[in-house]
């Protein structure tokens, strides 16, 4: 007979409830979203009357959690960023170069004079006078290598020294430049994190993707242009010495140096020894600030090392100029006028107020290990999201309608039951997407309205099946159950498969599909339990009060 | 009084032209495929790279004046198209703009989108650029893959599925109707030259849910009326189950159509194109899941005799339910 549990009646409608009220807090979007934000603002110490205020919209008994709006709907920037890893095997080269040099040099005896060739630019070729002394060359060199750990290979070395003749050839082993690559995109990754929030937006999404790319999106700002001026520069800070200065840029340059211009004086190089004397990594802080002519400036501080490096240098080469580069162009080449001990200094140049300040930010927030090469990049502006969520919520709300007034003719009472568990399904399901923090899209919108339309299916099934064990009269008891009982296989076998092709749409898709996948897979979730439980439940509670002799489904 | 779409008892013969349905859709498909082959699909910049912008202002738009606005800048091929849609409003002129991938550009070219903002913004002073997505030809690449896998890999899925909870021949009739579906969706997509691009592969994926689940519900019944009418013959069974559930297909399609609809109407032209493949494939997914699934099942001819299970049966999940 029709007869469910008491504790399986409890259980469904406080499902039901509990999800209503997750739901709850998107039907007062505004509001939530205020109060949750001044609440995280009181949280981070800014606590004045207005932000308590605002905090007080809305209760803290009730759910605060809200759907995201994906950048579609709201608006922002997204941006797609391949990290050029092998950036960092010339600087990883160029840093074991002195090294290399120091280690040769105390081996003069037997491999003789050593000579630095010009090479690509992830190697470094040594040429040694005394080709006999090869043997003892890579020796040494190999010495120099550190172990690497890897999950494959035990005993790696970062580097690779061979012989070419008489040079030495001196290579990153591929397993160090596999793990010099994870490195520099976590790196990036974290860098791009830091610029981002000493920007200030709100709720930005950071991520990796695959071996060697980053994901970007930002709500809210303006432009991807704005979005790349802040984490497309490098940054790269260095120091080096200034051997010449001239307006032909390709001079000829002696091996370890290298021709680089002027930001400000168009037509100007410098050519500045390639190994710099300090660099941005070794700074600890970075303010805008101004000269003593009042122009815009950034103060910068080093750390112990880089203080005890840049006084050192500065003590040796009084009067000799050195140069200050940022991202391969030189923002000012200033002669040292004295020993400068205390590792602070001041950064002038052709600074407007707000490129000082973006310097210091980025300065502060550290350089990129590498090059970033934007491979997506999408802005939509606010009003294009405000349109299509309005336009949506239209077509929603018709939608529904549509659906209950038909279901309601074709079904009567029955149809009025399948329309309350339709209302139930779309409260949950936007419980179950606030829940999860999922991210609602544009077709995500589309996904609901496809599950305001399907989700009745489950109970159409249901009542067609009902109709036609009414025609073998075995009294309407019997036939509602049977109804239920011959439609959950058919049920089932269309909601599986269905839910199959949302999980494949889910692994493979991205953004704004991803997002019509998931209210899609939700939507069967939810529909599947309102037509075999909430309706169910409902029927029953009806027959049990009326006892009818007959139905009409 | 009850809104009825189907009388309560039909007995339509739905294979008394059998072969003349399969012709039909046969010939369908050979025009999908030879439209395909002839024009291509209309690939949005998420397939093929390249930027589009999306521009509003308040002024009338002429054509005309964008594209000798742009054309100095040499970028090769640009398509310029004015955008009507119920859901705007008085002074909202809406144009799209589509730049190909610039060539030896594997990144996206920051320069080329600022010098057409530029000149844009030279002859019509008001515009405003709500949207701006470009895509580099690396990741274009790397799209099209995924979206065939994707599509590959769910009817790979569900042919299994289906076989696990029928038997081979019904997984065979399922995917049929699944490939009939998809390749007459390319087709109108490639015959209307309407924008083909990330979004419309969710919405084909989403057709192959819907003709699924039309087919698996004929499907299901089919199997219960096996083991019910013993002695008749195939094609009888068939019908009487299609007969059964036209009731519930008809209601089915007509609700998700309703809403469809509704959202293609009001829901403004950002998705029209994707609800479009829809609608489409609610239509030829209802058809395909009677005149071919349940078709190529009578043509396959399904073992009858279930006294004696056999292990190659393929059935030992079908019983799971009820």
């Amino acid at each position: 007979m029709l007869q469910i549990d008491t504790w399986k009646r409890v259980l469904i409608w406080l499902v039901c409830v509990t999800g209503l009220l997750m739901a709850l807090p998107n039907a007062f979007y505004t509001r939530v979203e205020q109060s949750n934000d001044a609440k995280a603002a009181i949280e981070l110490g800014v606590d004045t009357p207005e932000m308590q205020a605002e905090a007080g919209q809305w209760p803290n008994w009730l759910p605060s959690s809200l759907v995201n709006l994906g950048l579609d709907l709201r608006g922002g920037a997204h941006l797609l960023a391949e990290v050029q890893v092998q950036d960092v095997y010339e600087s990883r080269m160029e840093a074991m170069w002195p090294e290399i040099r120091d280690a040769l040099r105390d081996e003069r005896s037997s491999v003789g004079t050593i000579r630095r060739q010009d090479s690509a630019p992830d190697e470094i070729r040594v040429r040694i006078s005394q080709p006999e002394g090869m043997p003892r060359a890579l020796e040494v060199v190999r010495g120099l290598a550190r172990q690497v750990q890897t999950l494959t290979g035990v005993g790696a070395t970062d580097i690779e020294a061979r012989a070419d003749g008489d040079t030495i050839v001196v290579q990153l082993s591929d397993a160090e430049k596999l793990a010099s690559d994870d490195r520099t995109v976590r790196q990036s990754l974290e860098i791009i994190r830091r610029r981002i929030d000493e920007v200030g937006t709100r709720e930005p999404t950071i991520q990796r993707q695959g071996a060697d790319r980053i994901l970007i999106q930002v709500p809210g700002i303006g432009s991807a242009g704005e979005l790349k001026d802040i984490i497309g520069t490098t940054a790269q800070l260095t120091f080096n010495p200034v051997a010449g200065r001239g307006t032909d840029p390709d001079a000829a340059v002696g091996i370890g140096e290298e021709i680089v211009p002027s930001i400000d004086e168009s037509g100007v190089y410098y050519t500045i020894e390639s190994a710099p004397v300090v660099t941005g990594e070794e700074l600890v802080d970075a303010q805008p600030a101004f000269d003593q002519n009042g122009r815009p400036a950034v103060n910068f501080r080093f750390n112990t090392s880089g203080a005890r490096k840049f006084g050192d240098y500065t003590r040796d080469n009084v009067g000799a100029p050195f140069a200050i580069v940022l991202d391969d162009e030189v923002i000012s080449a200033p002669v040292i006028q004295s020993h400068i001990p205390g590792g602070s200094g001041i950064i002038t140049g052709n600074f407007t107020v707000e490129e000082s300040t973006n310097l210091a930010v980025l300065l502060r927030a550290g350089a990129l290990p590498a090059g970033l090469e934007f491979l997506e990049e999408r802005t939509i502006g606010p009003e294009l999201g405000q349109d299509s969520i309005d336009a949506g919520k239209v077509a929603t709300i018709v939608a529904f309608v549509a659906v209950l007034v038909f279901m309601a003719l074709s079904y009567g009472l029955f149809g009025l039951f399948a329309n309350v568990a339709l209302i139930i399904n779309v409260g949950l399901l936007f419980g179950l997407l606030s829940l999860i923090g999922a991210t609602l899209t544009l077709p995500g919108i589309a996904g609901i309205v496809l599950t305001v339309g399907m989700a009745v299916d489950a109970n159409v099934l249901i009542f067609e099946r009902i109709r036609e064990e009414l025609k073998s009269a075995r009294g309407p008891a019997r036939a509602i159950e049977l109804g239920y009982e011959k439609a959950l296989s058919a049920i089932l076998d269309a909601n599986v498969t269905t839910f199959i092709t949302a999980v494949i749409l889910f692994a493979m898709g991205s953004g704004p599909v991803r997002g019509f996948a998931i209210t899609l897979g939700l939507g069967i979730l939810t529909s599947v339990f309102t037509a075999i439980f909430v309706t169910r439940l409902m029927v029953v509670m009806w027959f049990e009060r009326r006892r009818p002799k007959m139905i009409e489904v | 009084m009850r809104l009825k779409l189907v009388p309560q008892n039909t007995s339509f013969d739905f294979f008394s032209r059998w072969k003349v349905w399969l012709g039909i859709s046969g010939l369908m498909m050979v025009i999908a495929f030879t439209s395909f082959m002839l024009q291509g699909l209309n690939f949005g910049i998420d397939f093929r790279g390249g930027t589009t912008i999306r521009t509003q202002s308040a002024v009338e738009i002429d054509v005309g004046v964008y594209r000798d606005a742009i054309s100095p800048l040499e970028l090769g091929d640009v398509t310029i198209t004015e955008i009507f849609d119920p859901t705007f409003g008085e002074d909202e002129n809406v144009a799209m703009i589509r730049i190909q991938a610039q060539e030896d550009a594997e990144a996206v070219e920051a320069a080329t989108i600022t010098a057409v903002e530029t000149a844009l913004q030279q002859v019509v002073p008001d515009i405003q650029f709500v949207s701006v997505e470009s895509v580099g030809p690396k990741v274009s690449g790397e799209l099209i893959q995924t979206a065939i896998i994707a599509v590959a890999l769910a009817i790979g899925a569900v042919l299994v599925y289906i076989w696990l909870r029928f038997e081979w021949q019904f997984a065979l009739g399922a995917v049929a109707a699944l490939v009939h579906d998809v390749i007459l969706t390319i087709g109108i997509f490639s015959e209307l030259q309407i924008r083909f691009d990330l979004a419309i592969i969710a919405a084909l994926l989403t057709i192959v849910g819907y003709s699924l689940n039309d087919t698996v519900v004929v499907f299901d019944r089919v199997r219960e009326n096996l083991r019910k009418y013993k002695k008749k013959d195939l094609k009888e069974v068939l019908n009487i189950s299609i007969n059964e559930t036209l009731s519930r297909t008809v209601m089915t399609s007509v609700t998700t159509l309703l809403a469809l609809i509704s959202l293609y109407v009001l829901g403004g032209d950002v998705i029209r194109g994707f609800v479009f493949a829809m609608i489409w494939g609610v239509i030829v997914g209802t058809y395909s899941s009677v005149f071919v699934a349940s078709t190529i099942l009578l043509w396959l001819g399904v073992k009858r005799d279930w006294s004696k299970p056999s292990k190659t049966a393929g059935n030992q999940f079908a019983n799971i339910d009820a």
